[in-house]
């Protein structure tokens, strides 16, 4: 009963996975859109609304989930200070990824811009009409995606450690095997996606 | 095969304690920090720092300021306006073709800008022939369409590189303040595709007023009906406001603002706005060519302007009149120039309302001139 007992739950992986896809693309798209002069600012634009907004729906339905289900502990021997970057970047991520949605949404708004999602969906205003607001929100938007891109790579590297280095298997708690079979104690490693082979490989 | 299970250091039952963990390679360290960084370098890509000869918002922007000068808070091109207030009163007759709300035959109302050319809010009114008119519409369900038109039938060039190269050939000389007639010229010989509009700016005289001048939408955009019929249109407004009085001089400074709160204090200026449909052979992607003039054009109804307000305290301040915001009805076409339009004018919003919100929430005084 408990074989994934170290594993995340399921849909926590589903909309981890999903999300990361979505927030990296939206990290680039931004980047990219106010970049160019040419048809990829309108098209991209177009993109980032609606990609925007269904990130901010997902990680309402995210942060639910987290609130439901603790994930697996950490590692008991991971040193105090990593234990505290991991909980930091991991809250900072979720900050970041409800911040920047809601920040673009009232720059718009701020900017007496219609907040227009495409094909005639229009979302309301959540600030009043303040061009000054406006210039702050324009920056925090920048500023924090930044931020985010920058606790992305964190992440990533620290995903990296976990699996590559330490080989704790906090890397592999976000992963799938494909036969979980055996309560979890020793997957089998031709089933396993990269992250756990990677682990196995290093054993030899 | 079955390796040891790498996760013992976490699994509770483990046998095998955490610190006995052989080193790990450096060739490990490595693979994190090359995959870091790959990422990290293709968002520098993207982002533009890397591609230094990608045309972006920035440089093209930094080029206007550069011709303009710097006059904080104000816009980083047609810099010298006024804002009006009015309605439109549609026909009802485009909506045929295009499903946007404000075609459907009713009043939708409209917060516009007259303006000049270029960077400089302090240059003379008479100085140059082009005159400019945005227009916002905001329909009752939210959704806005917001246009911004010249008073000439065509753009000297056809993509943001060759108007990045003539705001290039444009820069002033420090010497004489003026740019350089040998850099122009070499720009026009180099791109024909000019010729349209300078054949029409030689023979023009900078009008005495904004209200007796034509304005032209320039791009070509899709009208969308309820069907999802797509037809390539461009639009047009024509004043009937009388005729036109005499031209300019290049000495008239400040009176185009003025002219236009005599006339307003008189009674509501009026346009008529015309979209003309394209035939499938007509160019959507080049504004340096007119359509053919027996092209069929739908009456779609009145611009009614009541009053004016000053720009740097009026409604239009802090307007960008992107030509993309665009109602769902009407679709941009292939015109390259409009993303680039859409683009910058965000670039310039961008640095304007922050230079306002340091200034307070207005436009920085400048000394007088």
């Amino acid at each position: 009963m408990n074989r994934d007992v170290e594993m995340f739950w399921w849909p926590a992986r589903v909309l981890h996975w999903l999300m990361a896809l979505m927030i990296v693309s939206m990290l680039f798209v931004g980047a990219g859109m106010v970049a160019t002069v040419s048809d990829k600012h309108t098209w991209l634009l177009a993109l980032h609304k609606p990609l925007g907004i269904s990130i901010l729906v997902l990680a309402v339905l995210r942060l639910t989930l987290r609130l439901l289900r603790k994930p697996p502990a950490l590692p008991a021997d991971l040193p105090p200070l990593q234990q505290f970057a991991a909980r930091a970047s991991h809250w900072l991520l979720y900050a970041l990824m409800f911040a920047l949605p809601l920040i673009g949404w009232a720059m718009l708004s701020a900017g007496g811009y219609p907040v227009s999602l495409g094909a005639g969906v229009v979302l309301p205003p959540i600030a009043p009409f303040d061009p000054s607001a406006f210039a702050l929100l324009r920056w925090l938007h920048r500023t924090l995606a930044y931020l985010l891109f920058a606790t992305v790579l964190l992440h990533l590297a620290a995903a990296l450690y976990h699996g590559l280095i330490r080989r704790d298997g906090v890397l592999r708690s976000m992963v799938w095997r494909r036969g979980m079979r055996d309560d979890g104690a020793s997957p089998p490693a031709s089933g396993d996606v990269v992250a756990s082979s990677v682990e196995d490989a290093s054993v030899r | 095969m079955s390796p040891p299970e790498p996760d013992s250091a976490n699994a509770s039952s483990n046998s095998s304690p955490g610190p006995s963990r052989p080193p790990a390679p450096l060739g490990r360290y490595a693979l994190i920090a090359v995959v870091v960084a790959a990422a990290a370098t293709a968002f520098a890509y993207v982002a533009g720092p890397l591609d230094p000869q990608r045309l972006t918002p920035k440089r093209i922007v930094d080029h206007l300021q550069a011709n303009g000068g710097l006059h904080p808070g104000y816009r980083r091109n047609h810099a010298k306006g006024v804002c009006v207030i009015g309605y439109f009163d549609s026909s009802g007759a485009a909506a045929a073709y295009s499903k946007a709300g404000v075609f459907a035959r009713g009043r939708t109302p409209v917060v516009g800008r007259f303006a000049l050319p270029g960077g400089n809010p302090y240059a003379p009114d008479g100085g140059v022939p082009i005159r400019s008119f945005a227009l916002r519409f905001t329909q009752a369900d939210g959704q806005q369409w917001r246009t911004g038109m010249n008073n000439m039938p065509v753009f000297p060039v056809a993509t943001p590189q060759a108007f990045f190269a003539q705001l290039q050939a444009g820069k002033p000389d420090p010497a004489t303040g003026k740019p350089d007639p040998a850099r122009q010229k070499a720009f026009f010989a180099a791109h024909p595709e000019t010729a349209a509009f300078r054949a029409w700016a030689k023979d023009r005289k900078p009008s005495a007023s904004y209200a007796t001048e034509r304005y032209y939408g320039l791009n070509a955009f899709y009208f969308i009906d309820t069907g999802g019929a797509r037809q390539a249109v461009r639009w047009r407004v024509e004043p009937d406001n009388g005729a036109a009085t005499s031209p300019l001089s290049a000495q008239d400074h400040d009176v185009l603002a003025e002219e236009l709160n005599r006339r307003l204090a008189q009674g509501p200026l009026q346009w008529r706005l015309w979209v003309t449909l394209a035939a499938p052979s007509d160019p959507t992607a080049d504004a340096t060519r007119v359509w053919p003039p027996e092209r069929r054009e739908i009456d779609a109804g009145r611009i009614v302007l009541a009053r004016a307000q000053a720009q740097d305290a009026g409604e239009c301040r802090d307007i960008n009149y992107d030509p993309l915001i665009l109602p769902d009805g009407i679709a941009g076409s292939d015109d390259p120039l409009l993303a680039a339009r859409s683009s910058a004018y965000a670039e310039s919003y961008r640095r304007r309302t922050a230079e306002e919100a340091r200034a307070g929430g207005h436009p920085p005084k400048e000394l007088p001139r």
